[in-house]
């Protein structure tokens, strides 16, 4: 039956015949090179298929890792921009912990230097009204701070401890403008009163008129006014005008930037305070 | 049976060729037996068994004196499938139309052999036209004057025995 079937269809018997004839053929002739028909052809052939095989995987793969595998690289997208967000996010974490740690650092030194009882305390808080200048430290009572405990930082002085709380105190600051020191300019130790002048500058008040001053001089604490230790610095002169009275009007811009205040010095006994060094910090 | 002497005969076509590989036309080509006997089987039975008895055929005479299996093998092949398609298509039964089939497949199986053997720069046939010509026209004669012969026996042999049993 399947005979009678190839019979007929000769042209499919004569195709086959033609095959077996030529691959008949090609086993036994050899190419220019030196190698048989057959194994050039086959290897010809099937390295041709398997060119096109390749080109399909590979179409495959690039549809794959260009298209479809998108959603994937999507998923990933938004894990690596968490982790981004995450390591930012550490990475402030550490530049403040390094900050702190400077600060921390700069505080100790000026303890040590000063050689002062103090009591260090982080910032937690600002005034709650604009009208008062204020911070809250997280010392207390408990801590031994008390009223009008003088407090410091490694930049210049800050202001004093106005309401002790039991793990809390209020520091008025320096540019508040019911807060004062007794300062003197440093070069020519002409003395007077620094008052806080409500913008975030300082007014030296009752320097007379005759006094060498001049923008540029270094203000600091002249110990009188029993709060702040002597020889502290306060601020730099910034301007000097003609004021009223026979005394000059001058502007003080503070040595400490007081929106960036974090940690600070209490200074717990003011009789433990002693003179610094003429000039400083 | 027609498969039996279709084999018989292409065993005989090559002992014949074999034995007679001085057949030679003008010096020149040498009578391809099994080539006619190719043509014939085409002509009597259709294209496959022409196929087959051109495959058959050709791979033994190329196994016989050919360097390379295979060539013969698919020039005989096309001969005996092209022969078998003309004999379904038209009537080649006069020595005429025959001699002409027996010349065009003189003349392709030639072109294939030799075409071959060129394309694959295994030989060189230098002025084929010559020998083939020659070839086609001696395979033709021998091929009309075998098929005559090879219907006529039969017949001839039948008239006899009839006449000698009339005669009684």
């Amino acid at each position: 039956m399947a005979l009678a079937d190839i019979r007929q269809r000769p042209g499919v018997l004569l195709g086959a015949a033609i095959l077996l004839h030529v691959v008949l053929i090609s086993a036994q002739v050899n190419t220019v090179s030196g190698l048989p028909v057959l194994q050039v052809v086959t290897f010809g052939s099937f390295a041709e298929v398997q060119r096109g095989t390749m080109a399909i995987v590979d179409g495959v793969r690039n549809f794959w890792s260009g298209y479809v595998a998108l959603r994937q690289v999507h998923a990933e997208n938004d894990a690596l921009k968490h982790e981004l967000q995450t390591l930012q996010v550490r990475l402030q974490q550490e530049h403040a912990e390094a900050q702190r740690t400077d600060n921390l650092r700069q505080l100790l030194e000026l303890r040590e230097r000063a050689n002062l009882e103090t009591t260090a305390a982080d910032v937690i808080a600002a005034a709650a009204s604009p009208e008062f200048r204020t911070v809250t430290i997280d010392k207390g009572t408990n801590e031994g701070l008390a009223t009008d405990m003088a407090v410091i930082s490694p930049a210049g002085v800050v202001g004093r401890v106005i309401l002790p709380a039991r793990r809390a105190s209020k520091v008025q600051l320096l540019i508040d403008r019911n807060a004062a020191a007794g300062a003197m300019i440093e070069r020519t130790r002409v003395q007077g009163v620094v008052e806080g002048f409500g913008d975030g500058t300082l007014r030296m008040e009752y320097v007379p008129g005759s006094s060498d001053v001049k923008p540029g001089d270094l203000v600091v604490t002249s110990g009188i006014d029993g709060i702040y230790p002597k020889g502290f610095v306060i601020g730099t002169i910034e301007q000097v005008g003609a004021g009223s009275g026979g005394y000059h009007q001058i502007t003080v811009r503070p040595a400490v930037d007081f929106t960036r205040l974090e940690e600070v010095l209490v200074v717990r006994t003011l009789a433990a305070s002693h003179q610094l060094p003429e000039g400083g910090e | 049976m027609r498969i039996v002497g279709a084999g018989v005969a292409i065993l005989v076509a090559l002992a014949l060729q074999t034995t007679l590989a001085g057949l030679v036309i003008r010096g020149t080509a040498a009578i391809d037996l099994v080539l006619i006997v190719v043509v014939y089987i085409a002509l009597k039975a259709g294209p496959v068994p022409g196929l087959a008895a051109g495959t058959v055929a050709g791979l033994i005479q190329d196994a016989l004196s050919n360097p390379i299996l295979g060539i013969g093998g698919l020039a005989k092949t096309m001969v005996g499938f092209l022969a078998g398609v003309l004999a379904t298509q038209f009537i080649l039964t006069g020595p005429l139309p025959r001699l002409v089939l027996l010349v065009m497949a003189t003349v392709v199986h030639a072109a294939i052999f030799m075409g071959l053997y060129v394309l694959l720069d295994l030989r060189q046939f230098p002025n084929p036209v010559p020998s083939v010509i020659g070839q086609a026209l001696g395979n033709g004669f021998v091929g009309v004057v075998t098929f005559q012969l090879i219907e006529w026996l039969p017949g001839f042999v039948d008239r006899r025995r009839a006449g000698r049993f009339l005669k009684r």
